[in-house]
This record gives structure tokens, C-alpha cells and sequence, in this order.
């Protein structure tokens, strides 16, 4: 393991002395000189004493709130070793190297990760992560479209509207059709997925929780699918597989989501982490890197990265996937929040978080501005209420009391006005959510 | 390496023998020498329909994973599942070992395709 050490003026010479050149502007002769023509707009430099109070200063202008809000990001508790782990500098400075094998420490948490995901989704194989839940849900399509050799996908309408989005954006250069599925009561419709699927169908996209927080029901979904060979989709908050059925028990053909609620702060939108795994029957269209396990010529364990026939680097524009890399420090990051949880700590968690958003359902649902929205639709950490309040404005006044508000739905679609979507987790305390309530009460 | 002259080739290494009205579809020895120990083939499934020079399978080996493209039209009727456990049976003998069975769609197709002494022109030049 090198350290992370800059190159001093001296190394710098001496290379540029070995492939003889002598000015380090020689190797970018090949940029055009009206490219290179211009001036950085750049404050001028700080010593560190100025630099500490100009970031200070800057921190001083953020105004945490303390989130009731979710929609796909969760303020759970980040336990404090795992700041201290990953800012040792073997992982926090390294990328995957080239040689990726010199770095077994590397690749055997990658593959603790990998394992740990295969645990909690039921899947087979997974790879060595994503950059976030919304990209991997896109690369799940591609898989489909690449298994099924189909250019249709359908998708729930029930899905976050940020992750159809990027669904959307990856689909229209690859001449993929996106097709939404109806929800019913705020559930996606069985009856309209039959309407819909076809011979053409490569795969469907679901996911639950979903953006109502509504925990959806697939049985029987899986069937439909198999009679036209289209690939199941499955996009699930992972911590919820503490306590909900598994993508595999539902018979998906691809689990993908966004691993943040395992522990990773909210930290103003990133970085994140999505995961994606799958059955042994198609981790051969899977993106990324994958790390597996085996005997060196010693017999000695050891770790490797496989599967990369597959990869861009060796199939080049055939290839599924661009990615040829992970998220690495996220993955570690998550993969020491569940060993330092453990099966047990990770259920009593997303217990407590279920039992605290239940508990502030039932509270507003006594205020005179909130009603139910969907009828008997069952719920986890996430639940969403209909109100006639003016949402910008409650919100607003929420946050001058320190709150983040809920997500108001009809943001992202018109027909959604007037619902609103709240997030509890097991951070936020009985008083906090009694506050919230004696404010929303008084409105 | 070998070249049977009783089968129907494609530039991009495919060999085609009909029999029986059905046409069986497998890889060339020059194929199979240039790919290394081959250690996966992802078959197509039983009534796909094949497209003449559309892909239709992979040959995933230590160095590369390559396509198969289709030499003729036609719906598979069989593929060889002995392949999904033993993928290297094409290194040992790639014309015993036929990939995929399928059904003439148009028999104009097969006039398209090399005899032996054009494919080896081709090998030779590659």
C-alpha cells in the first residue's frame, strides 16, 4: 500500500526529464490554444488559520432542519466508528487500483458487501455496488433489454418521480419505450400490467416502499411476467428488508435501490449509493464489478474481481454498461453500518422507525386538516396524508420552527395535489414529533 | 485446422450443415482457436426466432465475450444443452458440437453463405 503522497517538483522533473520534455504545457500541446485562453475567476490563496474561518463562515449559512421528509432519503443514525474506519487512508485514498488484486483489503470488504446484500435481498449475486439507487434501477433496465433483446419497458407509476426520470434519461438514446403501469389506490395495478405486457416487454419496474410509502404487494406479478419472459424489477429501500418480503421471494429478476438509509448522513444530496443484484442466470448482464472468492497458488484465500469479459474495458461499445467502476468508500461505508448493526440491530431500528411514523400517522390523522388518502393501504417508516392546508405555506412554517416539512406530491404531479408524504425514522424523538403535531394542530 | 468441406461458413466464423431440412449452427475451429478456452455460452432459448446476421448468442472465453451472429433466418427447435456445463466442448471438437438447431426459413439464405475453400480465403487473410 503506497501512501497518498503529491509528487514534489523534483519528481516532476525527473519524469519529464525521462520521456523528454521539458515544460509540463508540452503535454498538452494537442489542446487547441483558444481552448487554453482563458482566466480562472479564483479567490486568491488563504493561509489555513483563514481558510478554517472562511469554511466557518460559510457552514454558518446552512440551517439544518430536522427532516419529517424522505422520499427516497432517510436520517438514520450514522454509529460513530464508521467515520473513524473509513478515513484511514488505505480506503479513503484508494480507488479500485488497476491492479486490483494488489489490494486484497480492497476487494474482501467489496466482497463482504456483495455478501451481505445476497443476504437481505435474497438474490443470488450481487455486484460490488452503484453510484445511487436511480442509476441502478436505469442499469437494471438496460439488463433487461439486453437479456430479452426487447427495446419495452414498463414502469409503476408508483416509483419515485426522480427515478423515472433517470429511467427516462438512460431509455431515450438506447431506443428503450417507457410505459407506465396505473396505480390503483395508490398501489401498482395488476389488472393494467396484464393489459400491457407483451411479447415485446423486456422487463417491468416496481418499487416498494413506494412514493407514498405505500408497502406494495406482488404476488402473482411474477407469474404474469414469466409467461412473456419479461424480467421483474424490483426497486426496495434495503432496510426495510429487516422486515418486509425479499425481492427473490417475490421472484424478481433484479434487485435494485438506493443503500443510503443504511446509515449514510443525508449530507445536502450526497454522495450515495445505489445496489443492484441479481439471479446467477443473469449476472452475466450485470454492470460493474464483481469480487469473488478463491485459492491462490498456495491454496491461500483469496479475492479477485470475475466476470470481466462482460466489462467495457474488454467488450468495448458491446458491452451493457459504462460502468466499469463502484462506489467504493459508500459501499464500505454501508457494509460496516450492517456488521456493526447486525441482523438484530438493523430490525430493531427500522422497529422503532416503523413504530414512530405509525405513531405520528395516527396523531395527525386526529387534526382537523388531515385525512386518509389511500384506504387500508399498509405503510413502513414513510406514510401519506391528504390535507387541504396550503402546503407551501405549512411547510414554511415549519421550517421556522426547525422542521423540514413533508414532501408535497403534487410537486411532482398535478393530479397528486393536496398530498403529502412524511418520513419518521428512529432519530426523531417522541417530543420532536409531538412538537410537529402541536404546530400542524394549531394551524 | 480444419475445415470440413461439407458445411456452409460466414466471414464472421460461423458454420452452417443442414440436414433433414434443419439447419445446425456452430462456431469454426479457426473460431475457437482465436477465442482461447472458452468457459461460457449463453444460448438462445427454444422458439426464438434467429435473424440472418442479427446476434443470437455469446461465447463468453478467458480473453473475450463475442456475439454469434445468425448465418440464416429461422425459429430455434433445439439448442445444445450440453454446452451450459461443458461450454469447453467447443474447444475439443467445435463441429461435433453444434450450438443451435433451427428451422429453414428461406432456403435463398443458404446461397448466401462460403463454401470451405472461400472461408479459408477468408481465415487465411485474417
Amino acid at each position: 500500500m503506497f501512501k497518498y503522497l503529491p509528487h514534489t517538483h523534483q519528481d516532476i522533473e525527473e519524469m519529464l526529464k525521462t520521456i523528454g520534455v521539458s515544460d509540463i504545457c508540452d503535454l498538452f500541446k494537442d489542446i487547441p490554444e483558444e481552448l487554453k485562453d482563458f482566466e480562472l475567476d479564483l479567490p486568491s490563496q488563504m493561509s489555513e488559520i483563514e481558510l478554517r474561518k472562511h469554511f466557518k463562515e460559510l457552514e454558518k449559512m446552512n440551517r439544518p432542519l430536522i427532516p419529517f421528509m424522505g422520499a427516497g432519503a432517510y436520517d438514520h443514525y450514522t454509529p460513530s466508528i464508521i467515520n473513524h474506519l473509513i478515513q484511514r487512508q488505505e480506503f479513503l485514498t484508494a480507488y479500485t487500483p488497476y491492479q486490483p488484486e494488489v489490494s486484497q483489503g480492497t476487494l474482501q470488504y467489496i466482497f463482504e458487501y456483495q455478501s451481505m446484500i445476497c443476504q437481505l435481498t435474497g438474490m443470488d449475486v450481487s455486484n460490488a455496488s452503484m453510484y445511487d439507487g436511480s442509476t441502478a434501477t436505469a442499469e437494471a433496465m438496460f439488463m433487461a433489454k439486453a437479456a430479452r433483446r426487447k427495446n419495452k419497458i414498463l414502469v409503476s407509476e408508483t416509483i419515485n418521480p426522480n427515478i423515472l426520470n433517470v429511467i427516462r434519461t438512460y431509455a431515450a438514446p438506447q431506443g428503450i419505450e417507457v410505459v407506465l403501469i396505473k396505480e390503483e389506490n395508490g398501489h401498482v395495478s395488476l389488472a393494467d400490467l396484464k393489459e400491457k405486457l407483451d411479447g415485446d416487454t423486456a422487463g417491468f419496474i416496481a418499487q416498494t416502499p413506494n412514493v407514498y410509502g405505500i408497502i406494495e404487494d406482488y404476488s402473482g406479478f411474477s407469474d404474469s411476467l414469466k409467461e412473456e419472459k419479461a424480467l421483474f424489477i424490483i426497486n426496495q429501500d434495503p432496510s426495510t428488508l429487516s422486515h418486509l418480503k425479499t425481492p427473490a421471494e417475490y421472484g424478481a429478476d433484479i434487485a435494485v435501490g438506493e443503500a443510503q438509509s443504511l446509515g449514510v448522513p443525508l449530507g445536502y444530496g450526497g454522495p450515495y449509493i445505489g445496489y443492484l443484484a441479481t439471479t446467477k442466470k443473469y449476472m452475466r448482464k450485470m454492470p460493474g464489478r464483481i469480487c469473488g472468492i478463491t485459492e491462490d497458488a498456495d491454496g491461500k484465500r483469496a479475492f479477485v474481481l470475475t466476470l470481466q469479459a462482460r466489462e467495457q474495458h474488454i467488450r468495448r461499445d458491446k458491452a451493457n454498461s459504462n460502468i466499469c467502476s463502484n462506489q467504493s468508500l459508500m459501499a464500505l461505508f454501508v457494509t460496516i453500518y450492517m456488521a456493526t448493526m447486525g441482523k438484530k440491530g438493523l430490525y430493531e431500528v427500522q422497529q422503532i422507525s416503523y413504530n414512530h411514523a405509525h405513531y405520528l400517522h395516527d396523531m395527525l390523522l386526529k387534526l382537523a386538516h388531515f385525512e386518509v388518502a389511500f384506504d387500508n393501504q399498509p405503510f413502513f417508516k414513510e406514510f401519506t396524508l391528504k390535507t387541504d392546508l396550503d402546503i407551501e405555506k405549512m411547510n414554511q412554517k415549519l421550517a421556522k420552527h426547525g422542521f423540514l416539512g413533508p414532501l408535497n406530491q403534487g410537486l411532482f404531479r398535478e393530479d397528486k395535489a393536496g398530498l403529502v408524504t412524511f418520513a419518521v425514522t428512529e432519530q426523531r424523538t417522541k417530543e420532536e414529533m409531538d412538537t410537529l403535531i402541536r404546530i400542524l394542530g394549531g394551524l | 485446422m480444419k475445415t470440413p468441406k461439407e458445411l456452409r461458413y460466414t466471414e464472421t466464423h460461423e458454420w452452417v450443415k443442414v440436414e433433414d431440412g434443419f439447419a445446425y449452427i456452430g462456431i469454426t475451429d479457426f473460431a475457437q482457436d482465436s477465442l482461447g478456452e472458452i468457459v461460457f455460452v449463453e444460448l438462445p432459448e427454444e422458439n426464438d426466432q434467429l435473424n440472418q446476421n442479427s446476434e443470437f448468442a455469446t461465447i463468453e472465453s478467458v480473453k473475450a465475450a463475442s456475439d454469434l451472429n445468425a448465418p440464416i433466418s429461422g425459429v430455434v427447435v433445439a439448442v445444445n444443452e450440453d454446452l451450459e456445463d461443458a461450454p469447453e466442448l467447443l474447444n475439443t471438437d467445435p463441429y461435433e458440437n453444434w450450438i443451435v438447431k433451427i428451422e429453414i426459413e428461406d432456403q435463398s439464405e443458404l446461397d448466401s453463405l462460403l463454401d470451405s475453400e472461400a472461408y479459408i480465403k477468408v481465415t487465411e487473410e485474417e
